[in-house]
């Protein structure tokens, strides 16, 4: 999984964050099968008990649902994760206006700039 | 969630030098915790003293209920900070030596693991690589059915890789009814796989926290914090 987490910040909310966007850019579709706890806590290196409770508040928040023996799948609805996307662009778009900003640009420098990108 | 490890005013002096000062620890299963402390801080001390090897100078420690012994050790697997296999021996040998001795011992996982790593049941302890070696310890240790599992540095003697490795082992035999104690000082390679960290300093214990507990706290990872709290 190619997920580099920051490490100063807790990691439950990180991988909730990163599973709603591959919700979102469609890279698990609904109804598709969720790899078990196990299997997730390998492939993206932290504790099975992290994965649990991301599962948990994934699953709280309507982004996937539990079939009891079969395991977790994708929610039929993905507008949750849609909008936790739109959070993230927000806060993405923030970050790099406040980096520009501390290199010395202008907000307007920075739009300029990005227009012409 | 079941208590494994409890300890009360747990003292252990060598001499005139206290190793362990009174220290009261409580560990609970289902998890993966870090024993985390400089040089010298009574981190081995803590694990002999687990698994009967020592006894205390004063206060008192139960593993899953019972006083360290014969009794206790039927559910503690042990893996020490040096092996204590015998180099002529194959693979083949020390897997019915480990399955004579501990009833739990599950040989199936034991050789499924071998081979995933090339190693086959006629090779000779001898001709493997330090790392290879680590790692059949490790594998040993980990295909035991037991509640705790007391891990001294495994990581310590492996390149990154093979860290990957033994991490993947230690999460892929995670067990809810089980408690995984990993004493290390590699800790930013290990955090991550954490619930919970101990952090040990001459002899008393400082901070008992999960990680994300720490990492929303002080706003750093488990590493930084340490070296913060360490500072020399």
């Amino acid at each position: 999984m190619n997920w580099k987490p920051d490490k100063n910040k807790p990691i439950c909310p990180q991988l909730c964050e990163h599973m709603s966007v591959l919700i979102a850019s469609g890279e698990y579709n609904p109804h598709d099968k969720l790899p078990s706890v196990r299997d997730m806590a390998i492939s993206a290196g932290v504790n099975p008990n992290t994965v649990q409770r991301a599962y948990e508040t994934l699953e709280q928040q309507g982004l996937i649902y539990t079939m009891r023996g079969s395991g977790r799948f994708v929610a039929e609805d993905v507008s949750v994760s849609k909008q936790s996307v739109k959070t993230l662009r927000f806060e993405k778009t923030e970050e790099y206006f406040s980096q520009m900003e501390a290199l010395g640009f202008s907000k307007d420098d920075t739009k300029n700039y990005v227009k012409e990108w | 969630m079941s208590e494994l490890l409890r300890c009360e005013k747990l003292t252990k002096c060598y001499g005139t030098k206290t190793a362990l000062d009174e220290i009261d620890l409580c560990l609970e299963s289902g998890k993966i915790i870090g024993l985390l402390g400089p040089n010298g801080s009574g981190k081995t001390t803590l694990i002999k003293l687990i698994n009967g090897l020592l006894t205390p100078t004063s206060g008192s420690i139960t593993v899953c209920s019972e006083k360290p012994g014969p009794k206790s050790r039927v559910n503690v697997a042990y893996l020490p900070d040096n092996s204590y296999l015998n180099n002529w021996m194959t693979v083949k040998k020390i897997v019915d030596y480990f399955k004579d001795f501990y009833e739990d011992f599950r040989e199936d996982l034991a050789y499924e693991m071998f081979e995933r790593l090339g190693i086959t049941p006629e090779t000779r302890l001898k001709s493997l690589s330090k790392g290879n070696k680590e790692k059949v310890c490790l594998i040993l240790v980990m295909s035991r059915n037991a509640k705790l599992y007391v891990l001294d540095e495994p990581i310590a003697g492996v390149d990154p890789a093979a860290r990957d490795y033994v991490i993947s082992t230690i999460i892929n035999n995670y067990n809810p009814d089980a408690t995984v104690l990993i004493s290390t000082h590699l800790i930013s390679d290990i955090e991550q796989v954490l619930d919970e960290v101990v952090f040990i300093n001459n002899g008393h214990i400082v901070l008992q926290k999960t990680v994300d507990q720490i990492r929303e706290e002080n706003g750093k990872s488990v590493d930084d914090l340490f070296r913060e709290v360490f500072r020399w």
